[in-house]
């Protein structure tokens, strides 16, 4: 039973402020994931939390307990790292029966905890090999054993899976989810790639530049972003941005750009009043817009023009020109549209974002 | 390799590597050849009808037998191992040490400190000496091994530290940071990890240092007097060349018994020494 709370924690080295003021709170059994692009301080809050960064200011503390004085021994969490970080001189069996060893478990204790640990994970065949003799998939795996055999209070991972390739990456994350409902065990992950943190995290931490953009769970994150830039990160493909004027008309409201007026859809229209007669900019999935049809709403329609047209499969993506911009539409596969060709898309009303200019929160 | 014609191959490939292996070897076939050549062909004046200095055709061991039985080196071997084992044990001891902290601990001046090491390192031996000499009558050590055991550190733990100080930092600091959270304090982290994986990088140093004070002349010659003190590169220069006499068989015969246990040394571990100095490692 682990909780990890994180109070006003901050890192400067010498220039660079590198993580600034995160405040998170982590329950037990909760699989957390801190996702950003590089240099956000995703790793160096992970390498707080285990203890082999020092911490200018604020606290980490483990089930109640501070821990920022505590060195990483003592703090009873287990960390998967990148390039795995595997004993080369060991094999598989002493490189996961090592954290044991080191703690004085007696030796019947440690080869039943390794060989659970291995049974679990599929690498009952692999104990007596070196780690030079392993795949990259199975050295995941190893990885990962040498985490769980000690069991912890807190997983911590950093970036597990970015060495592998597309396929395997799949795959393991599917084995780290079932791995994570089995034990129940608390964990941190971070990674760069958005579509883990979707799959993997209960709840997701967005950060960049050192600070917490948003806290949620995926589909929070996903349906109301905090921020512009919560909305381009999560989704694949990013969400479209164009910038638009807010015109008042009939005591309605419109958004206005070149090639593109669209009317505000009601709910939103009590929250975008103030931005009447200034710019704001809106944001649209590419799955929120489709093909307009002869049921589709006028004012919320808008003529462009198919630039690229990128066929995927399960769907089709068109790269359009609404007027100088350029925006991403997914639509049916069945849809049958040739470059240069002209049409009406039409908008999801219910899933339109606007974003103020300024600050870059969501309205 | 070369590719394109045969005669490319020739030109760029076979004889320069014949020319560069054969240039490098001969100095050995010149000391083993005088080693075993008979006094009576040693010394034949090369206008002499059968003056031929590349063969022999009456190979002897005399002049091994009159080094080992006449002289008093095997004494001198002993000496030169016991020396040369005693300096690198201290001096692999201190590398690691000062080579892990060096690279590993962040710790201010960490850079200066290295760089500074570096610099003794530069210090020329034929300076050096001198005061190294005036420190050694001081603390009465003059003439007996610890004249240089003491002393050959003061060039091999530099080497020493530098040539670990980069192995180390080629090791992943991830294997070490594991091993910190599954429970090591950092020197075991140290003692059960870096070393083991360093081991090549050891191993280099060790029969670098090794060769270096084994071969090392000068303060041999400066801080040992007494004929039965010396090291063999001192013992078999002072006392086979007496005057302007030079016993080039038992010279040669010294020469080469001396160089066998570097040559074993080498040979031994060739594989890690070449991995030690070219290789990193790979989590």
């Amino acid at each position: 039973m682990a909780r990890v709370a994180m109070r006003s924690l901050n890192k400067k080295y010498d220039e660079v402020h590198a993580v600034i003021d995160v405040n998170l709170n982590i329950h037990d059994q909760e699989f957390v994931v801190l996702v950003g692009p590089s240099g956000c301080g995703k790793t160096t809050t992970l390498r707080m939390v285990a203890g082999l960064e020092s911490i200018t200011s604020g606290q980490v503390s483990i089930d109640e307990k501070v821990v920022n004085e505590l060195p990483p021994m003592d703090r009873d969490i287990a960390m998967v790292f990148q390039n795995y970080a595997l004993y080369p001189h060991m094999s598989v069996y002493d490189n996961m029966a090592f954290g044991l060893k080191m703690r004085k478990f007696d030796k019947p204790e440690i080869d039943k905890r390794v060989k659970v640990a291995a049974d679990i994970l599929g690498i009952q065949e692999l104990l007596k090999r070196k780690p030079r003799q392993l795949s990259g998939g199975q050295r995941q795996r190893v990885a990962l054993g040498r985490a769980i055999v000690r069991h912890p209070q807190v997983f911590l991972f950093d970036e597990p899976l970015s060495n592998l390739d597309a396929k395997l990456r799949v795959q393991m994350r599917v084995e780290l989810k079932k791995l994570h409902e089995r034990l129940g065990t608390t964990a941190i992950y971070v990674t760069h790639d958005q579509v883990e943190a979707m799959t993997l995290g209960d709840r997701v931490v967005v950060m960049r530049d050192g600070r917490v953009q948003q806290v949620g769970d995926p589909m929070e994150l996903y349906n109301q972003p905090a921020n512009r830039f919560v909305a381009g990160f999560i989704g694949s493909p990013a969400m479209n941005f164009a910038q638009v004027r807010i015109a008042a008309e009939n005591g309605s409201l419109w958004a206005e750009s070149e090639g593109l007026r669209i009317k505000v859809p009601a709910p939103i229209t009590p929250r975008l009043g103030r931005y009447a007669g200034m710019e704001a900019t809106l944001g649209v999935r590419p799955e929120d817009l489709r093909i307009a049809g002869a049921g589709d709403a006028k004012d919320l329609g808008f003529d462009v023009a198919i630039e690229v047209i990128e066929r995927l499969g399960s769907e089709i993506l068109l790269d359009v020109a609404v007027g100088s911009a350029t925006m991403v539409a997914s639509v049916e596969p069945t849809v049958t549209a040739r470059v240069h060709e002209r049409l009406r898309l039409a908008i999801n009303p219910d899933r339109v974002h606007f974003f103020d200019n300024k600050t870059e929160a969501a309205i | 390799m070369i590719e394109g014609a045969p005669w490319r191959r020739w030109v760029f490939f076979y004889v320069p590597v014949t020319a560069f292996v054969v240039s490098l070897l001969f100095p050995f076939y010149w000391m083993v050849i005088t080693t075993i050549r008979p006094d009576s062909e040693l010394y034949r004046p090369w206008s002499a009808p059968n003056y031929a200095p590349f063969w022999t055709t009456h190979p002897t061991l005399e002049h091994v037998h009159d080094l080992l039985s006449e002289t008093l080196f095997s004494t001198w071997m002993w000496n030169t191992m016991l020396i040369s084992l005693a300096a690198t044990a201290i001096s692999l001891f201190c590398g690691l040490l000062a080579g892990y902290a060096l690279s590993r601990l962040k710790f201010p001046f960490a850079g200066s400190i290295g760089t500074a090491i570096f610099i003794t390192y530069l210090v020329p031996q034929t300076l050096l000496f001198i005061p190294l000499a005036d420190i050694i009558r001081n603390f009465r050590l003059g003439d007996s091994p610890w004249a240089l055991i003491l002393t050959y550190p003061t060039f091999l733990i530099p080497f020493c530290t530098w040539l670990l100080m980069g192995y180390f930092k080629s090791i992943p600091k991830e294997l070490e940071e594991c091993a910190r959270i599954d429970g090591a304090p950092r020197w075991k982290a140290m003692v059960y990890i870096i070393f083991p994986v360093a081991i090549p990088g050891i191993l280099s140093a060790g029969i670098f240092a090794f060769t270096l004070s084994w071969n090392e002349f000068i303060y041999a010659l400066v801080f040992l007097s007494s004929p039965e003190q010396k090291t063999v590169p001192v013992g078999v220069t002072s006392e086979l060349v007496r005057g302007d006499v030079f016993f080039w068989g038992e010279l040669m015969a010294g020469a080469l018994l001396g160089s066998i246990p570097v040559a074993f040394v080498y040979s031994f571990f060739v594989e890690y020494y070449v991995s030690g100095i070219t290789g990193s490692v790979k989590g």
